[in-house]
């Protein structure tokens, strides 16, 4: 699975870090209060429309604990009012800021900035 | 380093070698044993006869001994003990000196002088030698009898019951267990005992043993005579003092090491404890003084002399032959000023005797025969002299239905310095203490912290209770709300939303809940809505639980199963050459279910609506593998065909199976129709489960299989189709209106106050009116049923969620696959 082994962990990147950012898909693409799967070159990058919040988020769509590409397909919810997503398998939550874990011992995944800009939605990468 | 030897391994010197390891590791420890085995549950002797084997009955391994720097001789029998030179000696000729000697010898059980006594077929009750002897013996025989009808005679005869002989008691007082209740009492356990197959002789001497070799029969003092082929001596023990006689330590006239307070002999560097010491004249044959004396001697010899043995409480509490029994503080009362209050129930076998003073104000003793739920609690309200509420008979009178409330609410006003665990004197403060600082929240939890619970196991319920009231105070979830996003139960939900009108989550959210929702409340409150309009789920996708999302079961790799439904387990050869093709075309792994329907799996997110639409278009409907529903209606070929079926149970199946199908309900659903009551359809494994008789249909329900089986249980017999179907009408929308979520009918049953006669009233007798709207809501969500896949067929809107990339037309390119027996199957996520 050579795919998997080159994904690094990053720390979430502060905008002047962004050095692409992804035009991904028109808005209307993606369910509300729902994640759907967006591919980037070799990545697949899970995006939540957070719509009760007016919010973006976007995480890996890999779940390290069973190394499964499905966040994506994840019910999104609140912590104390801070955002998460639960992966399907098992339900593992990730909190969606910061890319921990919050119900395990799993490693965090890698959360990505989004912007909507003209009614699409757009990814920060840093390559 | 000092050295301590230890004469005799049995469960008192076992606790004394336990108790000074976990305290000193400075001490030489030896212990010599007689028997041919490291220390073992003499107290649980019993469960030998049930299974247990003699190595579960160990009180520690063999290993532990070692690990703890405790040489352990078994099989080592001391017989010298030389004082002046503080040496002993064994039968084997070795020796050994010592810094400090503690006997605990014990005792051999009392075998009194009867003509007879020496004859083939006589027993006694002690060692795991006697009972292996004893169950050897009893193959031979028929006919057995206990003489001694205390603690330890009525084991013994429960044991010669379960090795399938007809089986006596006799006993030379005039009631049974005379120590510790009265007659009364004794009469109620007595007639209970014979109901379970025991006959009691009370008030007989035996005189004779007799038999012309081997034992033929008892001959007692007042003429009668009784025929056995085995006799089990269980009439009293007498202390292991021949070696303190031998080497002139001072012993009770009746037998026995006297000891004082600080459990020492004559001797300075000689203690006694266990069954061997007498302390102020009494010998202690329970095992909880025994663990307290070896405690006392434990400090004396780390330095701490602040503690002595002032005697012990011998209130016990056990479960003889299935009949609980109580006895604590004083049950007789004979010296003492004194008002005995008793209720009795011939009819359900139960006998209650509390003693209080004069002035009403507290308690003496009592005894409890039958319904010892109140023990622990009445137990507790003697030692720490409890004032008595006004109307003290209110502590035994009223138990039953009540009973388990009372005992909780018991521990709650039991001050923390009771003691819960006698065995290992722990106090309900320290019990407390354990969960809310150090994290304990099981019985497992507690056991290991503690101890609480492994000597006598009598403690069990009550630290059960306290768990559960402790763990409540604390916060952990008293109401049964569903999260920290919605402030009500379930079954509150449920009014809420239907009463409301309330047809989105996010409306329910807005209205009544807080926050932005979480993976417990979605599906939950799916759930609800599905239960309450059965509308299309796919329209509230994102809310749905993982299966629900997109109408099949998730597996490994992230592909998902198809399961087309086959009612009742029935199918046509076109229609499975159809499934077939299928399968083949989009290369997918076959199986068939438990549910009695094929199941093929490796099907892309993105092609499920392209397999449905072929399914469809073959006649095949969802079958609703996934989701909190209705799964399947097994059965078995009835009348049809089978030579012993007595009516059409697979035509029954496939009505009920195509009325309810559908149906979206607080956990799985699963149900079965047998055609007799060979019951080949195992109908009593189900949610509700149909048996075919003569007559008609036998209706069970809240069975279930999986982690925790339990079979279903008859609700109504002989009923006919159309009523059966009522029935289940009613019974199903009861439990999807009431049960918590993820509950299974039988976790719903369980709970439910009143238990399966109230479940009856309610769905057969409408002791609550509510059977016609029960029907009426039952018809209204069958008339809305819609096969959900064809919905989304048929809609390109709803066809476009099923993709793996929302910018690309691609599928999942890390899906991997390996061969199996000549089908697909994913690689081993364990191996990534």
């Amino acid at each position: 699975m050579e795919q998997h082994n080159e994904i690094k962990v990053f720390e979430p990147t502060a905008d002047t870090d962004i050095k692409v950012w992804f035009k991904a898909a028109p808005v209307h693409a993606f369910p509300e209060n729902g994640g759907a799967c967006v591919k980037y070159k070799d990545l697949q990058i899970a995006v939540f429309n957070f719509s009760r919040r007016g919010e973006w988020y976007a995480c890996q769509n890999l779940c390290p604990h069973k190394m499964q590409m499905v966040l994506s397909r994840g019910m999104i919810g609140s912590l104390d009012g801070k955002p998460k997503v639960a992966c399907p398998f098992h339900k593992k939550t990730f909190s969606l800021t910061t890319g921990e874990c919050l119900n395990a011992e799993e490693c965090s995944i890698s959360v990505f900035p989004v912007r909507i800009e003209d009614g699409f939605v757009h990814i920060g990468f840093t390559q | 380093m000092k050295r301590v030897i230890v004469v005799g391994n049995g469960m008192v010197g076992y606790k004394f070698c336990e108790k000074l390891r976990s305290r000193t590791t400075d001490l030489e420890v030896i212990v010599f044993g007689e028997e041919p085995r490291p220390a073992y549950d003499r107290v649980h002797l019993s469960s030998y006869f049930s299974g247990s084997t003699a190595d579960d009955l160990l009180m520690a391994p063999l290993s532990w001994y070692a690990e703890n720097n405790i040489t352990l001789h078994i099989g080592e029998l001391v017989t010298e003990i030389d004082r002046t030179a503080k040496t002993v000696k064994t039968h084997t000729g070795r020796s050994e000196a010592y810094d400090y000697l503690v006997m605990a010898t014990g005792s051999g059980a009392f075998v009194p002088t009867i003509e007879g006594v020496e004859r083939d077929g006589v027993f006694v009750y002690r060692t795991i030698e006697d009972l292996n002897q004893i169950i050897s013996y009893a193959k031979k025989v028929k006919r057995g009898a206990v003489m001694g009808g205390g603690l330890l005679g009525l084991e013994a005869a429960k044991a010669l019951m379960d090795l399938g002989l007809e089986t006596h008691v006799v006993e030379f007082a005039p009631r049974l267990m005379p120590r510790q209740i009265d007659d009364a009492g004794s009469d109620i356990l007595k007639h209970k005992l014979s109901q379970l197959g025991i006959t009691i002789h009370t008030g007989k001497s035996t005189t004779k043993i007799e038999g012309n070799g081997k034992l033929e029969g008892l001959q007692f003092a007042d003429g009668t005579t009784l025929d056995i082929e085995m006799l089990v001596i269980s009439a009293g023990i007498r202390p292991r003092d021949e070696l303190a006689k031998a080497t002139l330590l001072n012993v009770h006239p009746r037998g026995g090491i006297i000891v004082d307070d600080y459990l020492r002999t004559n001797d300075d560097s000689i203690f006694a404890i266990g069954e061997v010491a007498v302390h102020n004249n009494m010998v202690y044959g329970l095992v909880a003084p025994g663990y307290d004396m070896a405690d006392v001697v434990v400090r004396q010899l780390v330095g701490d002399t602040a503690k002595t043995f002032t005697g012990f409480d011998m209130s016990t509490k056990l479960k003889l032959i299935g009949v609980d029994v109580g006895s604590f503080g004083d049950p007789f009362c004979e010296k003492t000023p004194h008002i005995p209050i008793i209720f009795q129930n011939k009819h359900k076998g139960t006998y209650k005797r509390i003693n209080i003073t004069e002035d009403g104000k507290r308690l003496l003793g009592g005894i409890l025969i039958g319904d010892a739920s109140q023990y622990s609690m009445l137990h507790q309200m003697v030692a720490l002299e409890m004032t008595l509420p006004e109307n003290p008979e209110t502590l035994i009178v009223g138990g039953g239905g009540g009973g388990k409330a009372d005992e909780a609410a018991g521990v709650k006003g039991l001050p923390d310095a009771a003691q819960i665990c006698s065995c290992e004197n722990i106090t309900k403060g320290a019990l407390v203490q354990q969960i809310t600082e150090c994290g304990a929240r099981t019985i497992d939890d507690i056991k290991k912290s503690t101890k609480a619970c492994t000597g006598c196991g009598g403690c069990t319920p009550l630290v059960n209770d306290l768990l559960k009231i402790t763990l409540e105070s604390l916060g952990h979830k008293v109401k049964k709300s569903l999260c920290e996003h919605f402030d009500y139960t379930r079954q509150e939900l449920y009014d809420l939303i239907k009463v409301k009108g309330i047809r989105s989550y996010n409306e329910l959210l807005d209205v009544h809940g807080t926050g932005d929702g979480c993976e417990v409340c979605k599906p939950a409150v799916a759930s609800l809505m599905a239960s309450i309009w059965n509308e299309l789920i796919v329209n509230q996708d994102t809310i749905q639980d993982t299966n629900d999302r997109y109408l099949a079961n998730i597996q490994r790799g992230g592909t998902y199963s198809v399961v087309p439904r086959i009612a009742g387990g029935e199918i046509t050869p076109e229609k499975l050459s159809a499934i077939g093709r299928i399968a083949q075309k989009y290369n997918l792994y076959t199986k068939i279910t438990g549910g009695q329907r094929i199941d093929m799996f490796g099907a892309r997110v993105d092609q499920l609506p392209e397999i449905w639409e072929e399914l469809i278009h073959e006649g095949f409907e969802s079958g609703h593998a996934y989701g909190k529903s209705l799964r399947t209606i097994k059965s078995c070929v009835g009348s049809t065909w089978c030579r012993y079926g007595v009516q059409d149970s697979v035509s029954f199946a496939v009505l009920v199976e195509d009325r309810y199908k559908g149906l979206r309900s607080p956990h799985k659903l699963k149900g079965a129709v047998s055609g007799c009551i060979r019951e080949c359809a195992e109908a009593q494994s189900k949610d509700f489960g149909i048996i075919a008789t003569e007559k008609g249909w036998n209706l069970y329900v809240c069975g279930n299989g999986g982690a925790r089986p339990q079979h279903a249980k008859l609700l109504v017999a002989d009923i006919d189709s159309d009523t059966c179907i009522k029935y289940i009408d009613r019974f199903l929308m009861f439990y999807i209106k009431t049960a918590d979520p993820l509950t299974r009918t039988a976790t719903w049953l369980n709970k439910m106050e009143g238990g399966l006669e109230y479940l009856y009233d309610v769905v057969v007798n409408d002791s609550l009116g509510i059977g016609e709207d029960l029907e009426k809501e039952m018809k209204e969500l069958i008339a809305g049923y819609h096969c959900e896949w064809k919905k989304v067929v048929e809609s390109p809107e709803l066809r476009e969620k099923f993709k793996h990339f929302v910018n690309s037309d691609e599928s999942d390119p890390t899906l991997e696959y390996v061969d199996m027996r000549g089908q697909k199957c994913p690689t081993d996520w364990n191996k990534k």
